[in-house]
């Protein structure tokens, strides 16, 4: 059983280390910065979510309270993305050139 | 209040995971004060409707559904050489009305697949989009928004 859940432990671990890497790779392949905020967001979001899996895999006891993180992390980590992302562009930060259309300043006017 | 008071004692006692008296004790006084100081501010959890817990549930497994193909689609655009994006800021429209129906639909359109939620406006919404594939409202809104909505309806309407 022990050997089971740290081998599903380490999976989950692994699966959460790896979203986290392609996170970071997103960060710094992508063109402006509402992109950047797209790979930054959904990457450490399951990614941080699989590592708490792994730990609860490898520390039950701490199940419940990682838990309790990883509901945080799905409530706080959406709204902060959009309130940056609402920052930049109310600031108009420089978007890319492959930006095909974009309702939002047509309907400010700005 | 009732509902406010309910769940911050349930995260007291998760936090803790202790059932001895004095931390009870501690966690009742505690959320009492809060849910009083509050009892007009913070209703998260005051629209919701119980009755709906089975489409509340089903709603928490389409969103981890999302959640996964959304990361395997940033990790398919982040590992391609050609960095194939077509990004741009589209308008949808959402048929929500209550507040907490709006915040959990925004949030999950910004856990989902090339998707972000950048600003609210009333019913609408304004949406950035890796790979724009219609940025007629229609179209954007059948695309980012139904999925979710049909089960967000009936959790709060």
């Amino acid at each position: 059983m022990n050997t089971v859940l740290g081998l599903l432990g380490g999976l989950f671990l692994i699966a959460g280390a790896a979203f986290l890497l392609f996170g970071g790779l997103g960060l710094v392949r992508m063109p402006d910065v509402f992109n950047r905020i797209q790979a930054g967001t959904k990457a450490t979001t399951l990614g941080t979510l699989f590592s708490l899996a792994g730990a609860a895999c490898l520390q039950p006891e701490w199940t419940l309270k990682l838990m309790l993180i990883g509901l945080f992390i799905l409530f706080t980590n959406p709204i902060s993305s959009q309130v940056l992302a609402r920052a930049a562009h109310r600031s108009h930060a420089e978007k890319s050139a492959l930006t095909a259309v974009d309702r939002l300043e047509d309907d400010q006017g700005a | 209040m009732i509902s406010l008071f309910v769940s911050l004692l349930l995260f007291w006692l998760l936090l803790n995971g202790s059932l001895a008296g004095d931390v009870v004790m501690v966690g009742v006084a505690a959320s009492l004060l809060l849910a009083f100081l509050f009892r007009d501010g913070l209703a998260i959890f005051a629209e919701w409707r119980p009755n709906t817990l089975a489409t509340t549930v089903r709603y928490f497994f389409f969103f981890l559904k999302e959640l996964v193909k959304a990361n395997l689609n940033v990790a398919k655009i982040v590992l391609a050489p050609s960095l194939p994006l077509t990004p741009g800021f589209v308008k949808v429209r959402t048929r929500l009305k209550s507040r907490m129906g709006r915040l959990l639909l925004a949030n999950s359109i910004t856990l989902t697949p090339g998707t972000l939620t950048v600003d609210m406006d009333g019913e609408w919404l304004y949406i950035h989009w890796v790979s724009v594939d219609s940025a007629e409202i229609e179209a954007a809104t059948a695309a980012i928004v139904t999925g979710f909505e049909e089960y967000l309806e009936v959790m709060y309407g």
